[in-house]
C-alpha cells in the first residue's frame, strides 16, 4: 500500500474528560468514591434529580479545576455560570447534565509539549466544570437486550478539557495526553487513568492539503481506552481519510468509534437532533465570581510542573540534557534544589557541580537502586554539598572524592569526618618534599617506562602519574605531580 | 414569530414525547402565541446590557467538600419500575 500522508497535513483537537479526587459529589454529598462501592448506594435526591431538590457547588471541585486550568496558563474567569444540556438517555437521571456552555471557568491556556523535533505549543481552548453520568451495563439474554443502570457514578465531578486543533500527527496527540496525565497527577487533580475510566478522550481529526490555512471537513472518534488506542485510531484515521481524499471522496463530518479488535474506526450510527441540546442557564446554580484572592491562593498551591522546573534548570545554568534529566522526576529535582542551595554563597559554579554529581554518582546509586526514589537517599543534600565544597576548595581531589562519597554511603559518616579520619587531604604545594621523593621512587622502580618516556612515547608520562597518584591514593595535587614528573625527567635527560 | 408543527414535532420526540396531531396543531398554535407575547421585550433596548445569567443576586454558593449519608439502596430501587440485581433495569440502548 502507498502511504498517501505526504499530501496532507493531519490536524488534530482533543476533547479530554477526567475526574476530580473529590470526597463528595459536585452539586450534592454522596460520595464521589463510586469504584468498588455497591451499585447505587451514593444516590440521594439531588443526584436522582428528584424534583424540589437543591444543588450546591462543591467548593473542592471549583478549586481543582481553577488548579488546572492555572497549571494549563488558561484564564480564570471572572464570571462564569453553569448551564443544562438537555438530552434524554437513561445515564442521565434528570434528562440534562450540568455542564457549562458559553462561560467557562477557564478559557485560553496553552500547553507546553516536548516533542522529538522540539518544544510544541498546544492551545487550549477551554476548561468547563460538569458532572458525570451513570454507569450503565448492557446485558443479553434469551429474552433480548437490556441495559441495567447504577447511578452511583452521576454526579461524580468531570472536567472537560478542549484543545485548539494545534497537533499535526498521531505522536504530538499522544504527546499532549502523556503531558497532561502528569501534569493532572502532579497537581493532585484527578488519577488521570484511561484504563479506569477517570480520563477520557476523544478526538477529532481532519486532513488538508499543505498550505492549505482552511480547515478540512473533520471526524469525531470515540470509544478509545487507552493511549494506544488514541494513538492507533488516529493512524487508522489519517490514512483513511486521505485515501479517500485521493480518489476524490468527500469527508463524511460525522463520528466514528474505534473498534480495537478490527484496529479500524467504524462510523456510527448518525443520531438525528444530536447535537440539539437547547442549553440554558442553570437556575438552580447561582453564577461564580471566582476573586483574585481565590484564585492567587490556588495559584501558590501549585507545584512547580516539569516544564517550569526545566526552564529554571536552564536558566541556572544548565544544558538541556542536565536540566531535562533532573526536572522529570520530582524526588530527584527536589535533591537537586536542596544541594543547589545547600551550595549557595560557598562556589559561583553550585548549580553545575550541583548537577555533574547528580549525573554523576548520585544517578549512580539511583540506577542501583530501581523502585528507590532520591528521598531515601541516604546521604542528605548538605552532606554532599559539604563533599563538593571539599572538593571544589581543594582540600581533597576529584579522585578521593570518589572514595568520600562511597564511605558516606556505607559509614554514614561526613565528608570532613572521614577525610581527617582518614588522613585523605590534599598533597599539595606544602608536601613537595614528600611528593618530590615519591616520584623519584615511581621513576627507579619502572625502568620500562622511562625508557619508554627517554625513546619519546608521551604515554609513559600518563603512566608514572598514574603511579604517582595510585601511590598517594588519589591524594596528590594532579597538575603539581605533573609538573614535578616533568622537571625530574627532563633532569635525567 | 410562529411555530410549525414540524418544530412541535421535532421538540416532542427530543423530549420523548408522544402527541397526536391534533395536540401538534394545538400546541403549535399555543406556543405561537407564547413566543408572540415575549416579542414585547424586543422594544426594549438591550445593547448595552449583559445578559443575565441567573435572576438572584446570589454568588459563589459554594459547600465544603464532605460526603453525608446517601439514601438506602431499597429507597432508591423502589423508585425504579423494573429492577435486577441492585441495578435499575430499562430498555436496551444501542451503543
Ligand atoms: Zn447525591
Amino acid at each position: 500500500m502507498v502511504t498517501t500522508l505526504d499530501q496532507f497535513e493531519t490536524v488534530i483537537g482533543l476533547e479530554v474528560h477526567v475526574q476530580l479526587i473529590t470526597n463528595s459529589k459536585m452539586f450534592c454529598s454522596c460520595s464521589a468514591d463510586y469504584s468498588g462501592a455497591e451499585p447505587n448506594t451514593h444516590v440521594c435526591p439531588v443526584c436522582l434529580g428528584l424534583p424540589g431538590v437543591l444543588p450546591v457547588i462543591n467548593e473542592e471541585a471549583i478549586r481543582l479545576i481553577v488548579a488546572i486550568g492555572l497549571s494549563l496558563n488558561c484564564k480564570v474567569s471572572d464570571f462564569s455560570k453553569f448551564d443544562r444540556k438537555n438530552y434524554l438517555y437513561p445515564d442521565l437521571m434528570k434528562g440534562y447534565q450540568v455542564s457549562q456552555f458559553d462561560l467557562p471557568i477557564c478559557e485560553n491556556g496553552w500547553q507546553d509539549l516536548e516533542i522529538d523535533e522540539g518544544l510544541f505549543r498546544c492551545g487550549i481552548t477551554r476548561v468547563h466544570m460538569e458532572e458525570d453520568t451513570a454507569r450503565l451495563l448492557h446485558r443479553k439474554n434469551a429474552g433480548g437486550s437490556y441495559s441495567l443502570v447504577d447511578i452511583n457514578r452521576s454526579g461524580v465531578p468531570l472536567v472537560e478539557i478542549v484543545s485548539e486543533p494545534d497537533m499535526r500527527s498521531p505522536e504530538q496527540a499522544r504527546a499532549y495526553l502523556i503531558s497532561l496525565r502528569q501534569l493532572l497527577r502532579m497537581i493532585g487533580a484527578s488519577n488521570a487513568n484511561m484504563e479506569e475510566g477517570n480520563f477520557r478522550c476523544d478526538a477529532n481529526i481532519s486532513l488538508r492539503p499543505f498550505g492549505e490555512t482552511e480547515l478540512g471537513t473533520k471526524v469525531e472518534i470515540k470509544n478509545m481506552n487507552s493511549f494506544r488506542s488514541v494513538y492507533d485510531a488516529l493512524c487508522f484515521e489519517q490514512v483513511r481519510q486521505a485515501k479517500a481524499l485521493i480518489e476524490g471522496e468527500n469527508i463524511v463530518q460525522e463520528t466514528r468509534g474505534w473498534n480495537q479488535e478490527k484496529g479500524i474506526t467504524i462510523s456510527q450510527r448518525v443520531k438525528e437532533e444530536a447535537n440539539d441540546y437547547r442549553y440554558f442557564p442553570e437556575p438552580d446554580l447561582p453564577p461564580l465570581t471566582l476573586s483574585n484572592d481565590f484564585v492567587e491562593n490556588i495559584r501558590s498551591e501549585i507545584p512547580e510542573l516539569p516544564s517550569a522546573k526545566k526552564q529554571r534548570f536552564v536558566s541556572l545554568g544548565l544544558n538541556e540534557f542536565e536540566a531535562g534529566t533532573l526536572s522529570e522526576d520530582r524526588s530527584r529535582a527536589n535533591y537537586f534544589d536542596n544541594l543547589v542551595e545547600s551550595l549557595e554563597g560557598k562556589s559561583e559554579r553550585a548549580p553545575k557541580l550541583a548537577a555533574n554529581w547528580m549525573l554523576g554518582e548520585v544517578a549512580r546509586w539511583d540506577n542501583e537502586h530501581v523502585g528507590k526514589e532520591l528521598s531515601e537517599f541516604p546521604i542528605k543534600a548538605d552532606s554532599l554539598a559539604e563533599l563538593i565544597v571539599l572538593t571544589e576548595e581543594g582540600v581533597i581531589t576529584n579522585a578521593v572524592a570518589k572514595q568520600v562519597f562511597e564511605k558516606m554511603l556505607s559509614d554514614g559518616l561526613g565528608a570532613k569526618q572521614i577525610v581527617e579520619k582518614d588522613g585523605l587531604a590534599q598533597l599539595g604545594e606544602e608536601a613537595g618534599d614528600e611528593l618530590v621523593a615519591i616520584v623519584r621512587s615511581v621513576i627507579n622502580d619502572n625502568d620500562k617506562a622511562l625508557a619508554d618516556y627517554l625513546a619519546g612515547k608521551s604515554s609513559a608520562l600518563k603512566f608514572l602519574l598514574g603511579q604517582v597518584m595510585r601511590q598517594t591514593k588519589g591524594r596528590a595535587d594532579h597538575a603539581l605531580v605533573q609538573s614535578l614528573l616533568e622537571a625530574e625527567l627532563e633532569a635525567l635527560e | 414569530m410562529t411555530i410549525s408543527k414540524e418544530q412541535v414535532q421535532h421538540l416532542a420526540k427530543l423530549a420523548r414525547i408522544e402527541i397526536t396531531d391534533s395536540e401538534v396543531r394545538i400546541l403549535a398554535s399555543q406556543l405561537s402565541d407564547i413566543l408572540e407575547h415575549f416579542e414585547a421585550l424586543e422594544d426594549v433596548d438591550t445593547k448595552d446590557i449583559a445578559p443575565t445569567a441567573h435572576p438572584a443576586p446570589l454568588r459563589n454558593i459554594m459547600r465544603t467538600d464532605e460526603v453525608e449519608d446517601s439514601l438506602s439502596k431499597e429507597d432508591v430501587l423502589q423508585l425504579a419500575p423494573e429492577t435486577e440485581d441492585g441495578l435499575i433495569r430499562v430498555r436496551a440502548v444501542l451503543e
